[in-house]
């Protein structure tokens, strides 16, 4: 017992004089994290194309010009929360991992968020959706890049509720990001004059959806949300077609549609939908070129999603804030960011606030007609423009404990 | 008995030392997995009941404690132990429905009662669903130590881990263990001989129970979440698996198994999806050349049983 005693206490010195070393800016690399789903059904809007963004802003960043060695590793969550913390933990503790990016899955994002908190390193959200990330699990280790809930609920429930679509039946995969949807779309479709007369969850990753969209369409509203993203959307909307369930009157509202989604259900399916997004390729010279370059090294060539974009401006303005404070201490980086005005080329000028809530203007796309459409990823005509103090909820309503 | 002390003691100085070298988080969780394939042994290697459901004991129990820890706000020893005794209550129950019958049967009631819990777990309020709970603290043991402390935690583990195994040792070794493997042999001559059979089934089943929830409700102190994953019926195969593997019916047998197992997840992560299928490899590979499993084979070479 004795000789154990000794050993631990031997162990604790270790451990401290690590740390101690570690305390300097970390072993002269900026470790960044890429973690998300590599192969289930938000592998396409997230996954290897994440990385590839993120090599890109590197690239950008001009990082090995400036003496900055910056190594990028990835690993795959499989949409699992304890999958996931479990490799974050590890990243943190033994890989000298500085910053995780991406993340999607709001189960998995509360739990990194929650890791990255407790060891003091930094947070890029991109991927995962809950508003609760900025609302009342917000950070002073996490910013929350691309999108989010209320601002989904926000651009696409108004613009539908507005066109005649007032009352809901809500299809929400049952986790995290499915009820904070469904709860800030519904906050929508109230105050401007619509009704909700039911809601059905389904476990993420559902293959069949017959059941679930027959109690939808009994429900006969007019608007059915669908409050759930990636494999589940797609799955859901070409069923509901199968059921006829658009040609009897109802329509579908994704409230979380990607680029890729579309690109896998057609335009002839998906033909019509509108939804909200921060990002689309075919915006302005720089964001061609950019989906040009991104495609050439993505896999199937795909071209980039709004999360893919939010990667690369990420991971580009915080390469930034560490190049300013000299620093890769997580705290410290983070709270530089939000310091400092974001520029990128994908996003334009925007700001971080003090929540962690990453501004910019949102768009409300419509998905094209396939005669309207004149290339393969030709599949959106933006209807308008959000500016960034509409597109997000305002940091009084967030209930975030930081700015209390 | 006089190797069993020595491998006890290198199993001891491994997992005392190994944290030395080797990331402490990694070796806790395999600790947890390494008691919890002990308790499921007591049952099939002892007991000869292949149980299909011991996932619903970890998971229960890790649900119990994390809620314990974080809603009730108790310390982590207490939380523990409720986690415990929800395990061992609900190993009561399924128990008295399951021992009435042997072989398939035993195993399908315990998978189809495992999935019932799967599917509570999914749909119930308290366990959060897919997110699953998270967060909880680690709080201070008896009020005093904390357990934020890495070192705090791995002595807690080390601590929960040997007692549990202790208590599975002496329990094999009792008289109680010598009429399990008498059951197991041949359980219509055990009966002739008078013995209560099914009594001694059942109480095998509901230790097994209870000591497969002491691990789960550590397993999520340790990693501060509680999730589905936990519950779900590829963890109760993965646990024949780590039996298999280290070999069935030893005393150390589970214990490398749960080693080999939890770091071929670990370390062939990256891997993805195909984890599965190289445990799948594993797993055919160790039925077909080395059937008595990793220890089995060993103490079978040294002629004495490990």
């Amino acid at each position: 017992m004795n000789l154990k005693r000794k050993l631990s206490s031997i162990a604790v010195a270790l451990a401290v004089s690590a740390g101690a070393v570690q305390a300097q800016v970390s072993d002269g690399v900026i470790k960044i994290g890429v973690l998300n789903d590599m192969s289930g059904l938000y592998a396409d809007l997230t996954g290897p194309g994440s990385v590839v963004a993120a090599r890109m802003a590197v690239e950008d960043f001009g990082a090995a010009k400036k003496g900055m060695k910056v190594e990028i590793i990835s690993a795959d969550h499989q949409n699992k929360p304890d999958v996931g913390s479990t490799i974050a933990r590890t990243w943190y503790d033994t890989d000298k991992v500085d910053v995780i990016v991406d993340v999607p899955t709001s189960s998995v994002a509360l739990a990194v968020s929650q890791i990255t908190r407790d060891k003091g390193k930094a947070f890029l959200v991109s991927g995962a959706a809950t508003s609760d990330l900025t609302g009342k699990a917000c950070s002073p280790n996490t910013i929350h890049w691309t999108y989010d809930t209320w601002m989904l609920a926000n651009g696409t429930g108004n613009a539908i509720v507005k066109t005649g679509g007032d009352s809901w039946y809500f299809l929400t995969a049952d986790y995290a990001f499915g009820h904070a949807l469904e709860r800030d779309t519904e906050a929508v479709v109230l105050k401007t004059g619509g009704k909700v007369l039911g809601k059905v969850r389904h476990p993420l990753s559902t293959q069949d959806f017959s059941s679930f969209l027959l109690q939808a369409q009994a429900s006969k509203a007019k608007i059915i949300g669908l409050a759930n993203a990636g494999g589940d959307t797609i799955n859901s909307i070409k069923q509901a077609a199968e059921f006829g369930i658009v040609k009897g009157g109802q329509n579908l509202a994704g409230l979380l549609v990607f680029l890729t989604d579309v690109k896998a259900l057609g335009l002839q399916t998906a033909q019509g939908l509108i939804f909200t997004e921060t990002f689309y390729w075919d915006q302005n010279d720089a964001s061609r070129a950019f989906a040009k370059r991104f495609s050439e090294q993505a896999p199937r060539n795909n071209y980039p999603t709004m999360i893919h974009a939010g990667v690369y401006s990420a991971v580009l303005h915080y390469l930034k804030a560490v190049e300013a404070i000299k620093s890769d201490d997580g705290t410290k980086v983070i709270a530089q960011m939000k310091k400092m005005p974001t520029d990128d080329p994908l996003f334009g000028k925007g700001s971080i606030r003090a929540d962690g809530r990453k501004l910019h203007p949102a768009l409300l796309v419509e998905v094209k007609k396939p005669a309207e459409s004149k290339g393969p990823w030709d599949l959106y005509k933006i209807r308008t423009t959000l500016p960034a103090e509409q597109a997000f909820r305002p940091m009084s309503e967030g209930d975030c404990p930081l700015v209390k | 008995m006089r190797h069993q002390r020595i491998a006890f003691g290198v199993m001891v100085a491994f997992f005392a030392l190994a944290p030395l070298a080797m990331y402490p988080i990694f070796l806790m969780k395999v600790m947890c997995f390494a008691l919890f394939a002990c308790a499921f042994n007591l049952l099939i290697g002892f007991g000869g009941l292949l149980s299909f459901g011991h996932a619903m004991f970890l998971g229960i129990a890790g649900y119990g404690s994390a809620h314990a820890a974080k809603v009730w706000g108790l310390t982590p020893e207490i939380a523990i132990l409720t986690g415990t005794a929800a395990a061992t209550a609900l190993g009561l129950i399924t128990g008295l429905i399951a021992i009435r019958r042997q072989g398939i049967y035993f195993a399908m009631i315990t998978l189809a009662l495992a999935q019932m819990v799967y599917f509570f777990s999914l749909q119930a309020n308290f366990t959060g669903g897919e997110d699953g709970i998270q967060a909880v603290p680690r709080g201070m043991l008896f009020g005093v130590l904390d357990l934020k402390d890495v070192w705090a935690m791995y002595a807690t583990v080390l601590a929960t881990f040997i007692a549990g195994f202790l208590l599975i040792y002496r329990a094999i070794h009792s008289p109680f263990g010598q009429v399990l493997k008498a059951i197991r042999e041949n359980e219509p001559r055990a009966l002739s001989l008078g013995y209560d059979i099914n009594r001694y089934k059942l109480l095998a089943y509901v230790l097994s129970a209870g000591l497969a929830g002491l691990a789960g409700a550590t397993k999520s102190i340790v990693f501060q979440l509680a999730s589905l994953t936990d519950v779900h019926w590829t963890m109760s195969g993965e646990v024949v698996l780590m039996c298999l593997v280290g070999g069935l019916g030893t005393v150390f047998g589970p214990v490398v198994g749960a080693l080999v197992i939890v770091a071929m997840a670990n370390y062939l992560a990256q891997l993805g999806a195909w984890v599965t299928v190289v445990q799948g490899v594993i797993f055919v590979v160790c039925v077909l050349t080395f059937r008595r499993g990793i220890v089995g084979e060993l103490g079978h070479f040294l002629k004495k049983p490990l």
